[in-house]
């Protein structure tokens, strides 16, 4: 955790290639604020104007936009991001005693970060929401990267680990590179980095390995490729295209 | 006779590098694509409405529906945009299909904006994924480097430009209006509507938004044809989808499997409920499902069996608890989810939310009395149908199901002073039984 260093020209070119990613500029916000963040630990007051000012809109649009988000740190964040969720599955399968020791063993509160100390990485602690890996429950998350099955020792031995700057690799993913890095590729930069890991945890394959075993397979479309879908004749598909709108509209109309 | 589990878009998760472009090639990918390029556009959405499929994010409209709403004679740009913002609580189905075959995602973005005449597609995927996003920006850049992307695609004359979007964390941006509020770079706080999105949504164009799942089960309906696809399932639900369990299950995980199936039949083939224990409760599709117990073993997963006991389809996000879990524990945490996620656009949803945490917090911890049930179902009923989008409906079920099931549990920490069960006991590490039913 080092502290906020000036924009760089490069980094506020990048923010406007980011803008012109979009047909209309403000799209951008999202993963410019990012970058601000990979650059700076944080949402900086000179990020949030630069974003304003490259989009030409307020400061205060941007801070109300940054300050929605949860992704989005006010405060500086360590080296480390490691978010351990406690929504109700992982929490009940052990997320609630993994993030009680976590706290304990880094001596530190939700959403604080340890302190800096010679030689050693810094950690800012989360609990966080259900992050879409309940069949891996309880599940951490180190830098938005997925760190599957946990228990409370091995979260504690993947914290200490990364503490002491050694490599530690996702259960689902690749090696950990840092936070800073990692918002970087949120902002859409990407680092390379999508052949490592696995295509899939053994949770995600235990439907098609069952049905390998059991010779269990979607049915076989026909040999003639046929779609079943071509109307036989025009009128057929204006017919069909005349009552499809008519169905839709009356949706429409209910659901307004 | 259609097979127990049929793995369409899971079918590929096992493959060598699943996730690059010449695997996926090499088991057929984008074949779809190049037969598509070749049919009249509305030929398309006629095979996708016909084929039956419905939304795959939860609502279950029918997705070829939707696509005939776009307006082709309003002369503004069109819009695709996927939602691939999977947050429901216990949902975990379009993270592993991005992660492992991200290019069937990228395939049917491609015929899905080719059919609703879009130029712009927008992939918005949550930001707290990072190695999936890695992957479908890799798979979108494969794509444009193999032609199936940019100008005049495979000579078709067609053009397609796809972003890949990270959000920054926003369960509410799953709400289609909100997440098109975020994509515009602002708070995600949900629309009005009227107009809907077909008619006014990105930049107030005509716009398609669409679940990552419904999607990425384009290209097999428009390679294997609609009826293929409507040969599974039931009668009003047709085709295929990933159930994803979780819980106190002995093998959780993906299971592609034809809509109907029941939770008895999954919970079968994961290998039953783990050691020693019963089902107690379970949600059929997230949190913001009403629950069900053990008497729902044999509904079928389907959208009406599941409106006929009174919950809904939703994700097919099946969290399974056992009978060590407190039932009040578990949906004063979804409370507080939902409580921290409301956008704090409308009053019901912002103040009821606060409430219903105040009033469950104190009955877990044995304080207040039995009239407070009646009080949550009174604060439920004020939220339900009253807030501004379904997040405060979502945040109702939760309550009013489990005290419709479970009013004695509550009861019981009233009466116990606090919750009279043992949280370790329910945590993956607790001591297994060796006693059935102990």
């Amino acid at each position: 955790m080092t502290q906020a260093t000036t924009l760089t020209e490069t980094t506020i070119s990048e923010l406007r290639e980011i803008a012109g990613r979009y047909p209309e500029k403000r799209s951008g916000l999202l993963p410019m604020l990012h970058l601000v963040q990979s650059v700076q630990g944080r949402v900086t007051p000179e990020g949030i104007e630069i974003c304003a000012e490259i989009l030409d809109i307020s400061a205060a649009e941007v801070s109300g936009v940054a300050t929605f988000y949860t992704m989005y740190k006010r405060k500086p964040v360590g080296d480390y991001h490691v978010g351990v969720c406690t929504n109700t599955l992982c929490a009940v399968m052990g997320g609630d005693e993994i993030f009680a020791r976590l706290k304990q063993h880094l001596d530190v509160g939700n959403d604080e970060t340890t302190p800096e100390e010679q030689g050693k990485k810094s950690i800012t602690l989360e609990h966080v929401e259900c992050n879409a890996a309940c069949d891996y429950a309880p599940v951490m998350m180190v830098n938005w990267e997925f760190m599957d099955n946990q228990t409370p020792d091995s979260a504690v031995a993947v914290v200490d680990d990364l503490r002491a700057g050694k490599e530690v690799r996702s259960t689902r993913g690749p090696r950990l590179c840092t936070w800073r890095e990692a918002e970087r590729v949120l902002a859409g930069f990407n680092d390379g980095l999508a052949d490592e890991g696995p295509a899939a945890g053994p949770a995600s394959l235990a439907g098609v390995e069952i049905a390998g075993e059991r010779g269990w397979t979607a049915p076989v479309a026909q040999a003639s490729g046929a779609t079943g879908t071509e109307p036989e004749t025009k009128e057929g598909a204006v017919a069909e295209a005349d009552t499809s709108r008519a169905e839709s509209e009356t949706v429409q109309e209910k659901s307004q | 006779m259609t097979d127990t589990l049929t793995p369409v878009l899971t079918d590929d998760w096992d493959a060598e590098r699943s996730w690059t472009l010449a695997t996926y090639e090499s088991r057929g990918g984008y074949g779809a694509l190049k037969k598509a390029l070749t049919m009249p556009q509305d030929d398309i959405i006629t095979a996708v409405k016909d084929s039956g499929l419905r939304g795959r994010g939860g609502a279950g409209f029918p997705t070829g529906m939707k696509w005939s709403f776009i307006p082709q004679d309003n002369p503004k740009p069109k819009y695709l945009v996927v939602n691939a913002d999977e947050s429901e609580p216990g949902t975990c189905k379009d993270i592993p299909l991005m992660m492992a075959t991200p290019h069937t995602l990228v395939e049917g973005v491609i015929i899905s904006s080719f059919a609703i005449r879009a130029n712009h597609a927008f992939i918005y995927i949550r930001g707290e994924v990072l190695h999936v996003i890695r992957r479908v920006q890799a798979a979108v850049a494969e794509a444009y480097a193999a032609g199936h992307l940019g100008k005049n695609i495979h000579g078709s004359g067609y053009d397609l430009d796809v972003v890949v979007h990270a959000g920054a964390g926003a369960y509410i941006c799953g709400e289609e209006t909100a997440l098109l509020e975020g994509l515009e770079g602002r708070r995600g706080q949900p629309r009005l509507r009227p107009p809907f999105p077909a008619v006014a949504g990105l930049y107030a164009s005509p716009t398609v938004i669409n679940n990552v799942e419904s999607i990425a089960s384009v290209p097999s309906i428009i390679a294997n044809g609609a009826d293929w696809f409507a040969s599974m399932g039931t009668e009003k639900s047709k085709g295929y989808g990933i159930f994803s369990l979780s819980g106190h299950v002995e093998r959780p995980g993906q299971y592609e499997a034809p809509l109907g199936i029941t939770l008895r039949e999954l919970i079968d083939l994961a290998g039953g409920m783990r050691h020693g224990h019963r089902l107690k409760f379970w949600t059929p599709g997230g949190s913001s499902t009403p629950l069900l117990t053990d008497e729902h073993l044999d509904v079928p997963l389907d959208f009406e069996a599941m409106a006929g006991v009174g919950t809904m389809l939703g994700t097919r996000a099946i969290q399974l608890f056992d009978e060590t879990t407190c039932v009040v524990r578990a949906v004063l945490r979804w409370t507080e989810f939902y409580k921290h996620e409301s956008c704090g656009k409308c009053t019901p949803c912002r103040e009821g939310t606060w409430w219903l945490v105040q009033t469950l917090a104190a009955l877990e911890q044995g304080q207040g009395s039995e009239g407070d049930l009646d009080l949550l179902l009174d604060q439920c009923e004020n939220i339900l149908g009253r807030s501004f989008c379904a997040l405060g409906d979502g945040a109702t079920s939760p309550i009013s199901s489990s005290i419709q099931f479970f009013r004695d549990e509550y009861l019981a920490h009233l009466t116990g002073g606090g919750c009279p069960f043992d949280p370790a006991a329910s945590t993956v590490w607790a001591p297994s039984l060796t006693k059935a039913g102990a």
